[in-house]
């Protein structure tokens, strides 16, 4: 799998403010039975999204022409539940590469940066900022540094800078991935078999 | 230097190489699969021309997919039988023990790894599956994980972890007359919240935990997931070692008893500090069952929901969100509400001892007309126990049937959805909008008071209707 590597992202946004989304809503449990990573954001919260005949939902925020961009923006707690990775994979293949809330959930942050989607942590007050300047006009760009973890509205002097794990940060930067990295400590990894038995 | 928690001892024997700033390289005893977290990981290794590292390691059964009907005819379905068929293939192809469908340790992964010994004390286990929490009942290390991270364990035995802080829940004193495991867990997470353990790896100990079975205890750690912890486990003691001996997988013998010996040195030291440490009391447990759309959303049975003023200004929103899509008004009773659906079983509550507390509440008695009950052992082997121990004569006498195994009604992959609207008990682990079938409405609760609530057709608490 190629990850595309991530530098910055200046982008609209789009604002879902609902706290504890939980991976049953961004992806529901009968759309995971396809064998392939792709095509998960035709069903991206799904039954928020549509009604029982497929028409869109008018009031949901994905059906809402005003609002569009690369960056979700999410109430905390967001990607409880189910360890599904499919999550964030539909969160991709709809086209966001950064997921903004004020906390989130373990697995699904893991997930997310194992396939270059960026959770950005910040602050319930800024959170509560970007929901504002953005419901109050959705033209509003953010912009998301990862060198220098730094999240901004541009135009203004809401900035906050974000925590990321320096090894993911590399990761992420480079479109590295774990598992060439444990590839390539594989003779590290028989001798600890060896120094068990 | 501070003492070492029983966390840190199993994981830190299990680090291959810690990363400068980074997280742990961390060696995996035991790897668990199913039909849908592992078709892309096979993808991946298959892409890169690269064969299963460890394939011993790695047991594989179909189970969130499967049909609880008929399953050991077809699968209706397409895509699930295409998917549990991929799960067939990958596993021939890279010599992974497989339970198949009609195999007798067919089940769910987190019923079938403890029941067939292959869970011991000590291990690093993970599953894509969130719910591989379970199995720190054993005093093992275990988490769920995406399927990269599938990937990476089925190529390297290894997975990439921040080690994560370590949190203890002491729970003391003697339990209340119908009051279970699930009770303990469901209450817990209404005091901490679905995000109060994001971060942290639990370990639960004080004297109400070291009462229960490893049935019950299954079911604590099981939910661990639901408080946001990655993990739960507790310390291994006579009542772990006596369920493990004997099993198919388990040392036997002399090296039984060796293994013994070394689990024994799996406890927290006295002097180990916890990064975040709570007690609770026994005594303030009441049967429990949620009234909202997350598993944190729970109270006593003979309580009231919640009214809007008990609830704080930054949770409004979402707590007005949940009590919408239940169709309940804040500040009501509990007990009373008319339920559609019963559904006993999950890797939560599907094992033998669940399936004997509900039949045994129901001997004598009679489903109630407006209940539909689906009854899903968690495997083969709890299905055999169960029959051979009566269980589905007095199930059947009641009218309730015995179906076959699986994951089921817990997140309605399969055709076991309760219907839009309907209100269902549940002893499965999550009460998400839709999660048991789309529109469809959950309350949590223990396979005890989802028996009384089969019965009597109504949320009803069980303490006062037994002996």
């Amino acid at each position: 799998m190629v990850i595309e590597k991530f530098t910055t992202v200046r982008s609209t946004a789009v604002p879902l403010p609902i706290e504890n989304v939980d991976t049953d809503q961004i992806i529901p449990a009968r759309f995971l039975k396809a064998t392939t990573r792709e095509g998960f954001g035709d069903n991206l919260f799904r039954d928020w999204r549509y009604d029982k005949a497929g028409n869109p939902k008018e009031d949901f925020i994905l059906n809402q022409d005003r609002y569009s961009g690369s960056i979700l923006v999410a109430g905390k707690n967001f990607g409880s539940g189910s360890s599904r990775e499919h999550a964030a994979w539909a969160i991709s293949d709809y086209g966001f590469r950064v997921v903004v809330s004020s906390f989130f959930a373990d697995i699904f942050k893991n997930n997310s940066l194992n396939n270059g989607l960026l959770p950005v942590q910040v602050s319930e007050a800024f959170l509560q900022t970007i929901f504002d300047m953005v419901e109050a006009d959705p033209g509003t760009e953010l912009e998301v540094n990862l060198e220098q973890q730094q999240i901004s509205i541009a135009g203004t002097d809401h900035a906050e800078t974000f925590e990321i794990n320096p090894y993911k940060k590399e990761c992420m930067l480079n479109g590295y991935t774990d598992i060439d990295f444990l590839i390539s400590i594989k003779d590290k990894i028989e001798a600890f078999e060896q120094s068990r038995t | 230097m501070a003492g070492k928690t029983l966390f840190d001892k199993v994981w830190d024997a299990h680090v291959v190489q810690e990363i400068e700033g980074g997280p742990s390289v961390l060696y995996i005893d035991k790897h668990l699969i199913h039909e849908v977290t592992s078709p892309q990981a096979f993808a991946g290794i298959d892409a890169r021309g690269m064969k299963v590292f460890r394939p011993q390691n790695t047991v594989a059964t179909p189970d969130h997919n499967v049909p609880t009907i008929d399953q050991h005819v077809t699968i209706h379905d397409e895509l699930s039988r295409f998917q549990v068929n991929k799960l067939t293939q990958n596993c021939e192809n890279h010599g992974i023990e497989l339970y198949g469908l009609n195999h007798p340790y067919q089940g769910i992964v987190h019923v079938i790894g403890p029941e067939l010994g292959i869970t011991q004390p000590g291990m690093t286990i993970v599953c894509g599956d969130s719910h591989t929490s379970t199995h720190g009942a054993f005093g093992s290390v275990a988490f769920g994980i995406g399927t990269s991270e599938v990937e990476m364990v089925l190529t390297t035995q290894c997975i990439l972890q921040p080690k994560p802080k370590k949190m203890r829940i002491n729970v003391e004193g003697e339990l209340a007359k119908g009051v279970t495991a699930k009770d303990i867990i469901l209450y817990i997470i209404s005091q901490i919240s679905t995000s109060g353990g994001t971060g942290y790896f639990i370990e639960y100990a004080g004297s109400a935990i070291r009462s229960l079975s490893m049935e019950g205890r299954m079911t604590i750690c099981n939910m661990s997931i639901e408080s946001g912890a990655r993990g739960g486990l507790i310390t291994p003691d006579a009542t772990t070692y006596e369920y493990i001996r004997g099993r198919e997988f388990a040392p036997k013998g002399e090296a039984f008893e060796k293994a013994v010996q070394q689990w024994e040195s799996l406890k927290t030291d006295e002097d180990a500090v916890f990064d975040r440490e709570l007690t609770f009391a026994a005594s303030d447990i009441q049967p429990m069952i949620t009234y909202g759309t997350n598993p944190g959303m729970g109270t006593k049975i003979s309580g009231n929901i919640p009214a809007e003023s008990d609830i704080e200004a930054s949770g409004q929103k979402s707590f007005k969100k949940s009590l919408a899509y239940m169709g309940f008004e804040p500040g009501v009773p509990l007990e009373g509400m008319p339920v559609d659906f019963v559904f006993v079983g999950s890797c939560t509550n599907g094992r033998i001892e669940d399936l004997r507390a509900f039949s045994a509440f129901v001997k004598g008695k009679k489903k109630a007309d407006n209940i539909t009950a689906w009854i899903v052992p968690g495997s083969k082997q709890v299905e055999k126990q169960a029959i051979e121990e009566g269980l589905d004569k007095v199930l059947e006498a009641a009218g309730f049937e015995l179906r076959q195994p699986g994951c089921s009604a817990c997140l309605a992959m399969n055709d076991d959805k309760i219907p839009e609207g309907k209100l269902a008990v549940s002893t499965s682990n999550r009460n998400f909008e839709g999660r048991q079938g789309p529109g469809a409405r959950t309350m949590l609760a223990s396979p005890l008071t989802a028996a009384a609530v089969a019965v009597t057709g109504k949320v009803t608490d069980p303490s006062g209707l037994i002996q």
